[in-house]
């Protein structure tokens, strides 16, 4: 594929995701035009609507395009990583881990108590993970290792989190962990901001380098080591990134499933399958597809509360179909 | 080029390598022959760095992006995970120069992919070829890294009889030019009229070693293969062709 052609397809990815970050702000409850919406943002008008789009609709654009980025992102990258297109960034027990950690903060009350309570274990927990991920997965830089550690952390989070379910001490408190644990963007703060962004800039510094060996692997991971790639380190800087990637935006969105799946696979065709290509389209994919799904979720039901992981996965999954049947009709 | 000193490797308490010493220097295009599961493809990566041995490997103890510029490697797996472009694929060899020029990259990609006669297939998806297309793109990409000395794990594999007789033509003319070819193969015959030397394995040792007509003889081929064959001289070299088994007792 030329060059040109790539280039068009990273241009037009930035204006859709401009496009639907500019739209992010201008949706919600309270009636307000777009030139009074975008003047309140940058201080002028009435002091009730620079408030709104300072302190609620900012934030939630923001940690969209975050989110997105991270799980498109992260996506790619495992995806590259492992060669195979079912990948997830959920693989090495990251996402399973920082949502146990956010569900003990709100089972015993800190999250009440501190309102970074909640962020905060939950980036313990995608902490905890790496380490207990390094230990399992052995020195050597093979994948099948990794995954295999990844999945029996994700299987323990995941029972830990039934056990705090299990012995919740009333329905409310259960309720809240289960809506928690469904993804949303709603009623977050700046403060989710800046917790997320320095966790962005790292997981983003750290896989961004990664793309010429991603390309490597294309020929298995012996190519790939005679090409020059150092498949130890770059196991660590995979394992680092991706953690502060989905660790951070689990701390601040919770689960949000499918679109470090899915976004990957659609923008394959686009790149030409070049996985060091795909790294920078699928993070635009997908803040693109969250910034869409959370204008959605405020469009569709405004007073229900419909939780965003909840419209992913009822998108992303007949989707995903479609295309297994794509992929089978053409014979791949 | 390429020093291995009482190079060693056991597998699961099991000897597959057992003190392997070689030189390959500049100009010799090397066949490295040898029975099933003998260890050619464990001498290989292990020449590489590419799994732990005991013994000393001139390869193995370069770092990694130097070792990248000194040795190509073509292995024996023909993965090729992703649906690219056969040119993007022959592409990935320049990995190994990071700091070189696009048009110094632009000019080996050419070179390899005419090497090879990939031009009609360049900008087809490389998932989508026979089995022996994708060999000829990986040896292209293996090309494409110029390195002075190349290794290929079964580089003819699945060709067709031109292609093969092609393939060893280029690494022999890589050889002549003045750069290393070790190459392990199992068609005998080529292998007799293309390489400048041959090796022989058999149990994890060097059993032959020297040019062909020392290697491929009688006592040789029953000894380690178990087969007889019919061994000339004709005009190009020496000409080789197996006859029978010979029963094991």
């Amino acid at each position: 594929m030329t060059q040109s052609r790539y280039s068009l397809t990273i241009a037009g990815l930035v204006a859709l995701v401009a496009v639907l970050f500019l739209a992010s702000l201008l949706t919600g409850p309270a009636a307000m035009g777009a030139g009074q919406s975008l003047a309140a943002l940058f201080g002028r008008g009435d002091e009730m609507l620079v408030l709104i789009m300072r302190e609620l609709r900012l934030p939630r654009a923001i940690l969209g395009l975050f989110v997105g980025a991270a799980l498109g992102m992260s996506g790619a990258v495992m995806q590259g990583f492992l060669r195979n297109p079912l990948a997830e960034p959920g693989l090495i027990g990251t996402s399973a881990s920082a949502s146990l950690g956010a569900v003990l903060a709100i089972h015993t009350g800190l999250s009440a108590a501190w309102a970074l309570a909640l962020p905060v274990a939950a980036l313990a927990g995608a902490a905890l993970s790496v380490v207990l991920v390094l230990m399992l997965a052995g020195p050597r830089g093979g994948a099948l290792a990794l995954i295999l550690a990844g999945i029996a952390i994700s299987a323990l989070a995941g029972a830990c989190t039934s056990l705090v379910l299990n012995l919740s001490p009333n329905p409310f408190a259960a309720n809240e962990i289960v809506f928690w644990m469904l993804g949303s963007l709603a009623d977050r703060s700046m403060l989710h901001v800046w917790i997320a962004a320095p966790l962005m800039a790292l997981g983003f510094a750290a896989l961004w380098p990664t793309r010429r060996a991603l390309e490597a692997l294309t020929l298995g991971e012996d190519a790939a080591a005679s090409v020059g790639v150092h498949m130890g380190r770059l196991r660590l800087m995979l394992i680092a990134g991706i953690a502060a990637l989905i660790g951070g935006a689990t701390a601040v969105a919770g689960s949000v499933g499918f679109v470090g799946l899915v976004v990957p696979h659609v923008l394959r065709r686009a790149v030409d399958a070049s996985p060091a290509r795909l790294v920078p389209a699928s993070a635009l994919g997908g803040a693109a597809v969250v910034l869409a799904a959370d204008i959605a979720v405020r469009v569709i039901a405004p007073g229900r509360d419909l939780k965003l992981g909840v419209l992913t996965a009822l998108v992303g999954a007949p989707f995903f179909l479609h295309l297994i049947l794509k992929t089978r009709r053409e014979g791949l | 080029m390429l020093e291995l000193r009482a190079l060693s490797f056991r597998r699961a308490g099991r000897v597959v390598l057992d003190g392997i010493d070689l030189r390959i220097g500049a100009g010799e295009f090397v066949g490295l022959l040898g029975p099933n599961g003998v260890g050619k493809t464990t001498l290989l990566r292990a020449a590489l760095g590419l799994i732990p041995v005991q013994g000393h490997s001139s390869l193995a103890a370069l770092p990694v992006h130097e070792r990248a510029r000194a040795a190509a490697y073509m292995p024996q797996g023909r993965q090729i995970a992703w649906p690219m472009p056969v040119e993007a694929l022959v592409a990935l060899g320049r990995i190994a120069h990071p700091r070189a020029a696009g048009l110094d990259d632009r000019a080996a990609i050419e070179r390899a992919i005419a090497a090879l006669h990939l031009e009609p297939l360049r900008h087809r998806r490389a998932t989508e070829l026979s089995g022996g297309e994708q060999a000829r793109t990986l040896i292209a990409r293996a090309l494409a890294q110029e390195t002075p000395l190349l290794i290929a794990d079964e580089p003819i594999a699945g060709l067709d009889p031109a292609a093969q007789i092609e393939v060893m033509r280029l690494f022999r003319h890589l050889a002549d030019q003045g750069r290393g070819v070790l190459a392990s193969l199992h068609d005998l015959g080529l292998a007799a009229r293309h390489c400048t030397r041959l090796i022989l394995l058999g149990q994890g040792r060097i059993a032959a070693d020297g040019p062909p007509e020392t290697v491929l003889t009688a006592e040789n081929l029953a000894r380690i293969f178990g087969i007889t064959a019919h061994l000339t001289h004709g005009p190009g070299g020496l000409l080789f062709q197996p006859l029978d088994t010979i029963p094991r007792d």
